[in-house]
């Protein structure tokens, strides 16, 4: 008889992929509640790269030896890994950068410095991360145009009503906003806006950073026009990201990065530039890194991203319950089932670097600060806030870890 | 006593509960804002000088912040007091971080310098002395 059950993560089995909890933190379990900062990596992902280094380790695309060859398949591979994971058309519109932040800089200026000017504008939201907000405005402004940032409403839901009245004023060119908040864990329903933005022939640029590592980021459902994600919050190394853009936006940009590798021909008259992607990469890229990226990426399809989603829809339901019994504790954000697994929150007159320092002595790991975010914090009048943050591996203990904590962390404050 | 004990000892939970010298000046001869980019905190330092013009008579603060930031702003309010202008803006962290007497790791010594590093700004400002190397820019928090 063929039983329909409800598969579900099995986080626990995924926890012990992970090397970084076999160890006491101050004597105590490690409750990582971290990863929207940045997330740990499972052995797969670690020996992926060894491995690499060990066997496959050369330059890429300029060696004609083996190493070389499997280098460039190494690199390659991991691109069309990635490509497939955003669901993207081709793989030359996946663009090896940095970080999520390198990616969206990359837009900023290499579509930005040619496409803004007096008049027009760029639209981002307060709910942004300062690697949306912080690019957008220079480049916006020296260019001319107009930064424009709609405001959060007393829910601390974007506001997007405003839109008409910007376009009313200005040239609207450019919506940059985020697709999950990396404070608040709010998951952005795009679909109005991508339409609302191409029917005044404007782009999407959307900083998935904190999406791509909890749901299925897919960008041709999205329909937006660039996408940056950061390898190192979805188990991946640090120093990798990718940017997806449309092929025909890419291919009438102007270069970012210039130098080796980018080019097709140099000469003292003129230099003209490679195909996609090598036209965006410029030197030697992050080789390994982008090994360990697709290996990642492996692992999170194994995984499954539905599951992974609806694990953190669970823990964030658990943690809004358990976290609201703390007494003076001000919680932050949507229901859980509109947020990824990250839960923001204040104590009562307790600054937030204090209440994260005493919870370090209880093996618990979470973040204080603003987040990259002071639009926000200015919005929500706090300085900062604690941040709490949930993926794949996950257990609800480390929650309940947490609250024991926050009672320590009020006794000191007694 | 643990590391631990030590960060939230008594007298820094004194100080930060019942902070001394908080509130501003209206008549300030030296004041300035000061913000920590790593936390988002902000103290604003308020100082009068005696009829000398020199003596520091009162310091204030307002702001907001860690345990650590508002203790140590709260202790060197105190410590200022009745020193001459010119050698509190020279004055020595290390002093400032003896009173404080505990153990600070480099992110919460950034917490616990920034109310003296607004107050030496203030009193450059006050003085038309030049800003030490490092505190340049300090006080110019405008976007551009």
């Amino acid at each position: 008889m063929a039983v329909t059950a409800q598969r579900k993560l099995d986080a626990r089995a995924l926890r012990a992929d992970f090397p970084i909890f076999e160890q006491l933190i101050h004597g105590k379990p490690l409750a990582y509640l971290d990863s929207a900062n940045s997330s740990q990596k499972p052995r797969q992902v670690i020996d992926a790269m060894s491995e690499f280094y060990e066997t496959s380790y050369a330059n890429v695309h300029r060696a004609v030896h083996v190493l070389g060859e499997r280098a460039t398949a190494g690199l390659e591979g991991a691109r069309d890994k990635v490509a497939a994971f955003l669901n993207a058309p081709e793989s030359r519109e996946v663009i090896f950068v940095r970080n999520a932040t390198e990616g969206l800089n990359l837009v900023a200026y290499a579509w930005g410095l040619s496409n803004l000017g007096p008049g027009d504008a760029v639209v981002v939201t307060e709910l942004e991360h300062h690697s949306v907000f912080v690019p957008f405005q220079y480049i916006a402004r020296r260019q001319g145009a107009e930064f424009v940032m709609l405001p959060l409403d007393e829910h601390d839901e974007v506001d997007w009503s405003g839109l008409d009245e910007v376009a009313a004023t200005y040239n609207v060119k450019a919506v940059a906003t985020n697709l999950v908040s990396n404070s608040l864990g709010t998951i952005a329903d795009l679909a109005p806006i991508v339409r609302w933005a191409h029917d005044q022939g404007a782009i999407v640029v959307c900083d998935a950073a904190q999406a791509a590592p909890h749901l299925r980021v897919d960008v041709q459902a999205l329909g937006v026009d660039f996408l940056a994600i950061s390898g190192h919050k979805m188990c991946a190394p640090s120093g990798i990201g990718a940017l997806w853009g449309r092929a025909e936006l890419l291919e009438k940009m102007e270069p970012f990065l210039l130098g080796g590798h980018m080019i097709s021909s140099v000469r003292y008259e003129k230099t003209t530039w490679g195909e996609l992607p090598h036209k965006f990469e410029a030197g030697t890229s992050p080789i390994v890194e982008a090994v360990g990226l697709g290996a990642a990426v492996d692992y999170l399809e194994a995984a499954g991203l539905d599951l992974i989603e609806a694990h953190e829809h669970e823990l964030a339901a658990y943690a809004l319950t358990r976290l609201a019994e703390v007494p003076g504790i001000t919680l932050y954000g949507p229901p859980a089932d509109r947020r990824a697994g990250v839960v923001s929150f204040n104590l009562e007159g307790i600054h937030p670097h204090d209440v994260a320092q005493i919870l370090d002595r209880y093996g618990v790991a979470i973040r204080a600060g603003h987040h990259c975010c002071q639009p926000l914090m200015h919005h929500l009048g706090v300085p900062a806030t604690n941040r709490a943050s949930f993926y794949l591996y996950t257990i609800p203990e480390e929650i309940d870890q947490l609250v024991d904590g926050l009672h320590g962390v009020q006794e000191v404050f007694a | 006593m643990s590391e631990f004990d030590q960060m939230y000892r008594e007298v820094i939970l004194d100080h930060y509960k019942n902070p001394r010298g908080h509130g501003t000046l209206d008549d300030a001869d030296a004041e300035a804002d000061g913000q920590n980019p790593l936390c988002g905190d902000e103290v604003s330092i308020y100082v009068a000088f005696g009829e000398d013009g020199e003596t520091i008579d009162e310091v204030k603060f307002s702001g907001r912040g860690c345990a650590i930031s508002q203790a140590a702003t709260s202790m060197l309010t105190e410590m200022v007091a009745g020193r001459t202008a010119s050698e509190v803006a020279s004055l020595d962290k290390e002093e400032l971080l003896e009173e404080i007497g505990i153990p600070l790791t480099p992110v919460r010594l950034k917490c616990a310098l920034l109310g003296l590093t607004t107050l030496k700004v203030a009193l450059h400002k006050a003085k038309g002395t030049p800003l030490p190397e490092g505190l340049a820019g300090f006080d110019e928090l405008e976007l551009t």
